[in-house]
């Protein structure tokens, strides 16, 4: 498979003279998490298939410093941050797309300040972009009918205030979208944003990921679909804990596009 | 003419007020000891806000029972208030119903008999938030912080609403002039007159006494506010103009840190400079907030509005899980805090001096700060745009960087990120390599 992926960075294109149409950040967790790099991949896929000009900084990206702000560490993510917009500057980013909201958030709003100005948009939105402008064409897919719930991950929806671009993404595959009773506005946080997600919770009668996937079950689906891979982790290991994970899996929207698309 | 109860009443009105305003001004000076922010952008945003979601309820009706009775309450109130005025004018003047003689007939019965119909819906809409509190149990006003004075406060303005109501009826009901006035706007007292009888002088006794006890009750309720958390109702208003208009997810980066980051960064810095003269005396910034005056105007304007109902409680993840942080609790103890420091302040001639206690540890402990998964739903669910958020992140940055006590697993996360700029102890050179894997 891997011989399919065309994964430009920002030097090589560079070297050649070119400039990409946008800048795939692809994030920590798609770098390194082994669940989330299938994320990576199957945007990615997306990306090829839609011939978009992209490509990544690779080995000179580093982490947004998201975490360790929420983690209360401003000044290690503010040093994070500079480097960063350094690099982003150097090379003339202007257009940056991630599949992780937390990065997407933290470019987003929290780079501007320290000088990074870039138009930064999540990939449920920037596939959905794909859809609308004829760039990449949804046929068929095997989704056709599957009862899909989509958790809203926070730093997408409340953060940010979408919620349209995952729904209408997934819209496409013409499954049965199916709400949980929280959602949007009001949907269960998946218990990893704040730096939740390296921590060991605090004393309590229950882990949040397990409320949430509780909330998930009750729409009784045949696939969780979330748009970050923090949620991916709390949500499949939810549904094992709920022992469900031969009936019910957890997909990201990206995941879901490319697979109904045989990528 | 005998003038004792014009001037009994004077005195009784300038106490009254002038206590109401010796408490808002001690309200102006605790929220002016947060730290100043500007915040004079955006003006016709936030005049807007304030229209929608403080004097139009729209957060409020989210939860469509407690929304629908706590607009009754609140446009009754407001409305039958205007009522005080003619109140206010007979007191000092002697007059009797004043709006009778210089108001048309129609126009006055009209008023009263709409205020008569707002006070009985008040009335119902406050027993039944009495239930909700009382018999129903509602969850989230049970919470570990809802015990001894907030759980009372609640119930004690119930209470008051249900007597202020009852005394404005029952004044209507017993005044003989104005029953037989024929001005149609005895709606309801009508129906409460036959229980007094039709003794002139009984009935004018009871008259006077509910008409004292009336406007005695709302000087009263004025100033039980600054104690309650039924300040909200004057405060929900700046609170609402104020409020962040920024994405939810953006929180402010901290422009000290900025300063020092640029500085280190810069390669032409000499690190081993002195620091300019004029730095030499000034206490070096303190990053985050241990107590509440290190914590912005904002902040505190927000703990004093706080209405303690709870609902961002009742969304806040952690706390649905059982764990310690309630983001109505930080709201809570942020106030608490505020209100010792003032007092602090009141008995020391103005100047503060140390009490040996914090915001921090002794009113919010780090186990609560460390639940937060910042996820914004407390922000999100508060009737009047409170952001208990913000405070909770303040205080984790005075834990991280003042004292650097973050949890172990959170600590090794971080110098993760400073070696080789991933959460993960894995090598910044290997960051593409799932390309190929
Ligand atoms: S942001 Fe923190 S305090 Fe607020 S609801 Fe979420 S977890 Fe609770
Ligand atoms: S912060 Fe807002 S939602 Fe929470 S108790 Fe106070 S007023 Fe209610």
């Amino acid at each position: 498979m891997s011989e399919q992926l065309t994964v430009p960075t920002m030097a090589e294109l560079m070297a050649e003279g070119k400039e990409p149409d946008i800048l795939f950040w692809v994030g920590s967790a798609g770098s390194y998490d082994d669940r989330a790099k299938k994320i990576t991949k199957a945007f990615v896929k997306i990306l090829n298939k839609a011939n978009v000009n992209f490509a990544v900084l690779g080995t000179e990206e580093s982490a947004t410093g998201d975490l360790a702000k929420r983690a209360g560490n401003e000044f290690l993510f503010q040093m994070q941050a500079v480097m960063n917009i350094e690099v982003l500057n150097a090379y003339n980013i202007k257009r940056i797309v991630t599949c992780d909201p937390h990065s997407f958030n933290c470019l987003k709003n929290e780079y501007p300040g320290l000088g990074g100005n870039y138009e930064v948009l999540h990939h449920t939105q920037f596939i959905k972009e794909l859809i609308t402008s004829g760039k990449l064409d949804i046929k068929n897919s095997d989704y056709n009918g599957k009862r899909i719930t989509f958790h809203d991950p926070c730093y997408l929806g409340r953060a940010n205030s979408e919620y349209n671009a995952p729904r209408d993404v997934l819209n496409t595959l013409n499954a049965t979208l199916l709400e949980m009773k929280r959602s949007k506005s009001t949907a269960l946080c998946c218990g990893a944003g704040g730096a939740q997600m390296f921590k060991e919770p605090e004393k309590g009668d229950k882990d949040i990921n397990e409320l949430r996937t509780e909330d998930a079950l009750k729409t009784n689906p045949e696939i969780i679909a979330t748009g970050c891979p923090y949620c991916m982790t709390m949500m499949s290991d939810g549904v094992k804990v709920k022992e469900k994970e031969n009936e019910i899996k957890v997909m990201d929207v990206a995941e879901l596009i490319a697979s109904s698309q045989g990528l | 003419m005998n003038y004792l109860p014009n001037i009994i009443f004077a005195i009784i009105l300038v106490v009254g007020i002038g206590y109401f305003v010796k408490n808002v001004k001690k309200l102006f000076r605790n929220i002016k000891l947060g730290k100043a922010k500007d915040i004079s952008d955006n003006k016709s945003q936030r005049w807007k806000n304030m229209a929608m979601i403080a004097l139009g309820q729209s957060k409020m009706v989210k939860r469509p029972v407690s929304g629908f009775f706590h607009i009754i309450v609140y446009v009754g109130f407001i409305i039958i208030n205007i009522e005080v005025l003619e109140i206010i004018i007979d007191g000092l003047f002697g007059t009797h119903r004043i709006g009778l003689s210089v108001l048309p007939k129609s126009l006055y019965g009209f008023l009263i008999g709409a205020f008569e119909i707002l006070a009985a819906l008040v009335f119902v809409a406050v027993t039944v938030f009495w239930i909700r509190r009382n018999i129903i149990k509602i969850k989230r006003f049970f919470n570990a912080e809802m015990k001894g004075w907030p759980k009372n406060d609640g119930n004690i303005i119930l209470y008051f609403e249900m007597v202020l109501m009852t005394l404005f009826l029952v004044m209507n009901a017993t005044d003989l002039a104005f029953q037989n006035a024929g001005t149609g706007g005895n709606v309801i007292s009508q129906f409460i007159s036959p229980i007094f009888g039709d003794n002139p002088e009984t009935l004018n006794i009871i008259e006077r006494s509910a008409w004292w006890l009336h406007i005695i009750g709302i000087l009263v309720f004025l100033n039980y506010l600054y104690f309650s958390k039924h300040l909200h109702i004057l405060l929900a208003f700046p609170n609402t103009y104020y409020a962040k208009l920024t994405p939810k997810g953006q929180f402010p980066n901290n422009e000290a840190v900025t300063k020092e980051v640029k500085l280190m960064m810069d390669p032409d810095a000499d690190p081993y400079a002195a620091p300019p003269e004029s730095d030499a005396d000034e206490t070096p910034e303190k990053f985050g907030a241990s107590d509440v005056q290190d914590l912005s105007w904002l902040n505190l304007l927000n703990a004093y509005s706080c209405t303690e109902c709870g609902r961002c409680t009742s969304e806040c993840p952690a706390n649905l899980t059982g764990k310690k942080l309630s983001p109505r609790k930080i709201m809570m103890d942020t106030r608490d805090r505020l209100e010792e420091v003032g007092k602090n302040i009141d008995a020391n001639k103005g100047t503060f001096v140390d009490d040996g206690k914090q915001l921090l540890n002794d009113y919010i402990t780090p186990e609560e700060l460390w639940a937060c998964t910042s996820c914004n739903a407390c922000v999100e669910a508060c009737p009047i745009s409170i952001d208990p958020l913000n405070i909770i992140m303040e205080m984790r940055n005075y834990l991280v960087m003042e004292q650097s006590a973050a949890p172990m697993e959170l600590n090794s996360m971080m110098t993760n990120i400073e070696n080789n700029g991933a959460p993960w102890p894995y090598n910044q050179q290997d960051r593409l390599n799932w390309k190929n894997e």
